[in-house]
């Protein structure tokens, strides 16, 4: 018996030793699969040497992918991740369940006030900050300026949508394969429906009204998907109901669209020479609007949170900081270039010269952030948040009903009328189901 | 005595056969030679066969970018350990349904069969708690039992199929030389349906292989195969065709090369006049 | 001739994966109709009720339902007869020698090796894009009009896709299962004089008729499934054209983390597998033994 204790008692001990002895701490990052947290996998160096104690280890997917996985995890507390990558989506909606621990210990020099106001709203609960944005964008128009020029046009600064239809139409040549405006498609909540919900909102119209009743049995929707439809029949390309943005980035690149709007991080993709064969022929401008006060421009940030329940918050909080402070900018701008830098987040990026040096679109990219408002996103008053989407977990589901219908009236499939029909009737179902519509 | 084929017959036969081979063959010929594009030749119109910048830049930069090798060795613990681990449970179960049927033994089969019917997307949540509990998330001996699992009706169908073929009078003859099970499974039966052993061997390590929906949701990075290296290049916004078709030129190299080991098995066939 | 020994051996034989299987069915499948019981949100943990059956009636009386059955059905017997019959011909062409038997085999097979979700992206973008696919430039070229796969004809386009991955598999069970036919039955028939293609009917496909039911019931366990291709290429569109029912349930339930919802899509999805098995049982199933 004595033995036995004193055997237990010594592989306590020496598990002790071992357990302390193991000093790193791991962090697992699950991120998406874009240009710029690539690239932060690359840089970590400088991290890991301020902080030796920190192994990092990174599960990068693409976003669908990455979204279910971090919900599950989050929601059923499997405690796979510690520092999560998710956008102005779920962060309104995960604060507001204490899913995420509040970001109030970023460090000294961290300069909160610093971050874009549109992005930080995006982002924050009661005041209080619960993910840090590392890469912000909105959406733009993005012009050939040799195609508009021989249309005989000239591009405003801010455009409306009126004129982009008869840019559209008159760049238009199907002979040469060239269309006027290449728009998204393809079906899905962060597809043809982020795009088509942010141009409603430069039409005026609104997901919901105030009761959560859907409102797509309204003018203004119908005048939206009505001038889309249209649009796209006289001056898009083929295809149109499968191309989301990577189809039309190719489309693009290749030189035959005369305009696309879309995100503003599309900007360093079409301007680059190694991707692009028209990079040098590239205008902006900001997104459309029919002059009732909403632009049709959308606003987007991946960032970085911790999830409520983790145990290892303060390595987490280090990690955080580092990743999303004016630090790590300068860190990529010496090694890549400033064109290379994560954008959208902080002003002091946008009022450094030697970015706005590198970056042609950086002013425009500023102006469509700041002119987005994800907390009085639509003309008319609304009970969500969110420009592009409506904060609330039922949206994925709804979206992308929402957006295959749509996209169906570009196939030709479906008239306007039916698919708008059929979006109230479903939405309305669903919204009923959930609770919403009493 | 075999009449001699035709020479006309002959070459008509290697030419369709060869045609079809190509025509089959082409999406993945085309994915390999794009993934030696840059992204710009990559969707290109006219579409460039032979004449462009031919360079290895996308595989360098996957290979930067992620781990390879640990995927690699991932898929093949995950796939090969499920896959032998089927093969101990169907080879008895098999061999007892195909020599030894029942009244039940096609109502078992369908059963077998039907364990298989969950549409995954319905069962993800179930699992995952389960998981969870067990403490099996993110771990190798987890997916291989799920894989093994998942996989063993498909096992024991294609054995029971193969070992259908053989004509069970061998193996009576066999016992009645006073073999015992053990010697009768090893020497007499094995040997005759190795094309059927090396097939379904063959389709079973490419399903656990290519398997993407429980290996992507059931692991994060210890256990991680290749199909969640493939899934981080998937789209994101951005030119990636010929970086995905580099990634995925990588993944199903191994597979290319166990194929074409145990297609030779195929090639040398079940031939009964031997036996008898 | 069984034995009482030999019958007990049997049993023993096939005990150990009838337990593990199972298990693995029953405890899943026993959480999953639990579930589909109540109103049980991810995002909403801890306030899960009893509903009864009203997960069902949600997912059965969804708009989208009938559709989505249809497009299931006519997916999985577009995809079986494409496979059946190219598997069957393909067999036979690769049954016979010719030079470079073994390359042309292994590019037949090949299909089956790239992961699902990449043989869907490479066909979407690299093949039938009308603008910049493959596809379209062999059209161009003869003057035609490239076809929009996707708006046009999607669900033939996916069932084109799947039908390639999964052609290997056909014509790799059944090319071993044509490789037992008879040596000495063949040339018999050679000596004879018998048109190649009364030995087709009458020699051939009845020796394989095991092997086609086999790949009948497995293909179709898989393809009422398909999933990831259609996720991949048109997300459920346009409209409803592609969804069947795991896409359904995936956009139904599980986008939305409703896990009660999609537990009762996945149980209909079962039922629905079912009645498609009992069917194909009585018409083939006999193919099975004898």
């Amino acid at each position: 018996m004595n033995t036995a204790l004193r055997v237990l008692l010594g592989t306590a001990v020496v598990a002790g030793f071992a357990w302390s002895a193991q000093a790193q701490t791991k962090l697992t990052i699950a991120t998406v699969n874009n240009g710029d947290m690539i690239r932060m996998q690359q840089l970590t160096d400088d991290f890991t040497v301020k902080n030796p104690d920190i192994a990092l280890e990174w599960v990068t997917l693409e976003e669908n992918a990455l979204r279910q996985k971090v919900t599950t995890d989050i929601a059923t507390k499997g405690g796979q991740f510690d520092v999560l990558t998710i956008g102005t989506y779920e962060v309104p909606i995960w604060a507001k369940k204490g899913w995420l621990v509040p970001l109030d210990n970023l460090g000294a020099d961290y300069d909160v006030d610093d971050l874009l106001p549109a992005i930080r709203a995006g982002l924050s609960l009661d005041g209080k900050l619960y993910a840090a944005p590392f890469y912000g964008e909105s959406s733009m128009v993005m012009y050939r300026k040799d195609l508009v020029e021989k249309a005989g046009l000239k591009m405003p600064d801010a455009p409306t949508w009126e004129f982009i239809g008869e840019a559209a139409r008159k760049m238009t040549d199907p002979a040469s394969e060239t269309y006027g405006v290449c728009l998204r498609g393809k079906a899905g909540w962060g597809e043809n429906m982020a795009f088509l919900t942010a141009t409603a909102n430069s039409f005026g119209a609104r997901w919901f009204d105030e009761n959560w009743r859907p409102q797509f049995d309204q003018p203004e929707w119908k005048n939206t998907l009505d001038f889309y439809v249209k649009l796209m029949k006289d001056a898009g390309p083929p295809g149109a109901s499968s191309n989301g943005f990577n189809e039309n980035l190719a489309l693009f690149n290749s030189g035959k669209c005369g305009m696309w709007i879309d995100a503003t991080v599309a900007a360093s993709f079409v301007t680059n020479p190694k991707e692009s064969k028209v990079a040098d022929q590239v205008g902006f401008a900001l997104a459309p609007d029919n002059g009732l006060g909403k632009r049709g421009n959308w606003l987007w940030a991946w960032s970085l949170a911790i999830p409520a329940g983790s145990q290892k918050t303060e390595a987490a909080q280090k990690f955080v900081s580092w990743a999303t402070s004016k630090g790590y900018l300068e860190i990529v701008a010496a090694k890549e270039g400033w064109a290379n830098v994560p954008p959208g987040t902080r002003t002091s990026l946008y009022t450094n010269p030697e970015y706005l040096k590198a970056a042609p679109f950086a002013q425009m990219t500023l102006d469509s952030i700041n002119s987005a408002d994800p907390t009085q996103p639509t003309v008319k008053p609304v009970p969500y948040v969110g420009v592009q989407f409506v904060a609330i977990p039922e949206f994925q589901g709804l979206g992308t009903s929402v957006g295959q219908l749509f996209s169906a009236t570009l196939a030709g499939d479906s008239s306007v009328d039916d698919a708008l029909a059929a979006a109230q009737a479903l939405t309305t179902r669903e919204m009923t189901k959930a609770g919403y519509i009493k | 005595m075999a009449r001699a084929t035709s020479t006309q017959r002959k070459v008509v036969t290697t030419a369709s056969a060869w045609l079809v081979g190509l025509l089959i063959f082409f999406p993945i010929l085309w994915m390999v030679i794009t993934s030696f594009k840059t992204e710009l030749d990559a969707f290109a119109t006219p579409p460039k066969f032979l004449f462009f910048e031919w360079t290895t830049e996308n595989y360098g930069i996957v290979q930067e970018r992620s781990d390879y090798l640990r995927f690699a060795l991932n898929s093949i613990i995950i796939a090969g350990g499920s896959t032998l681990l089927s093969l101990v449970f169907a080879v008895p179960a098999a061999w007892a349904m195909a020599f030894q049927p029942g009244k039940r033994t096609k109502d078992l089969l369908m059963w077998m069969l039907s364990t298989k019917m969950m549409p995954p997307v319905g069962a993800l949540i179930p699992i995952y708690l389960l998981f969870r509990d067990a403490g099996l998330l993110d771990s190798r001996v987890g997916l291989i039992a799920v894989l093994c699992l998942l996989d063993l009706p498909i096992v024991v169908w294609l054995l029971y199929t193969y070992f259908k073929e053989i004509p069970g009078e061998i193996l009576e003859a066999s016992r009645m030389d006073g073999a015992t099970l053990w010697r009768e499974i090893v020497y007499v039966l094995t040997p005759m349906a190795i094309p059927g052993i090396a097939s379904t061997l063959l389709l079973n390590v490419i399903l656990a292989w290519n398997e993407a929906f429980w290996t992507l949701n059931l692991t994060t990075s210890d256990a991680a195969p290749l199909t969640v290296f493939i899934a981080s290049y998937s789209s994101p916004e951005g030119l990636f065709w010929a970086k995905l078709s580099a990634a995925s030129t990588m993944a199903i190299a191994p597979i290319l090369v166990l194929g074409w080991f145990s297609q030779r098995q195929l090639v040398r066939g079940l031939t009964f006049g031997a036996v008898k | 001739m069984a034995t009482r020994h030999s019958r007990t051996r049997a049993h023993a034989a096939v005990a150990p994966s009838v337990l593990v299987l199972f298990l693995w069915m029953i405890v899943p499948l026993g959480m999953t109709i639990w579930f589909s019981l109540l109103r049980y949100n991810l995002l909403d943990p801890g306030n899960e009720s009893f509903v009864g059956l009203l997960n069902y009636e949600y997912f059965l009386t969804d708009p989208a339902f009938f559709a989505a059955l249809g497009n299931t059905l006519k997916l999985v017997g577009g995809i079986l007869v494409l496979t059946v019959v190219g598997g069957i011909l393909f067999a036979l062409l690769l049954d016979q020698p010719f030079f470079g038997r073994g390359i042309v085999r292994l590019m037949v097979i090949a299909p089956f090796f790239v992961m699902p979700t990449v043989s869907a992206l490479v066909w979407k973008n690299l093949l039938m894009h009308p603008v910049s696919g493959m596809f379209a430039w062999v059209a161009k070229s003869f003057g035609l009009q490239p076809i929009d796969w996707f708006a046009e004809a999607p669900l033939a386009a996916v069932g084109l896709i799947v039908s390639w991955q999964w052609l290997p598999f056909a014509t790799l069970i059944l090319l071993t299962a044509i490789q037992s036919l008879d040596q000495e039955q063949k040339e018999a028939a050679e000596m004879d004089g018998t048109p190649a293609l009364s030995f087709f009917f009458y020699i051939v496909l009845p020796h394989l008729a095991r092997a086609i039911t086999v790949v009948i019931l497995i293909e179709t366990i898989f393809l009422l499934n398909v999933f990831a291709e259609i996720l991949v290429t048109t997300g459920g569109g346009p409209g409803l054209q592609t969804t069947n029912i795991p896409f359904l349930v995936y956009a139904q339930a599980l986008l939305q983390f409703d896990v009660g919802g999609a537990s009762a899509g996945g149980i209909v999805a079962v039922v629905l597998a079912n009645i498609v098995a009992f069917f194909l049982v009585r018409m083939i199933g006999k193919n099975l033994e004898g």
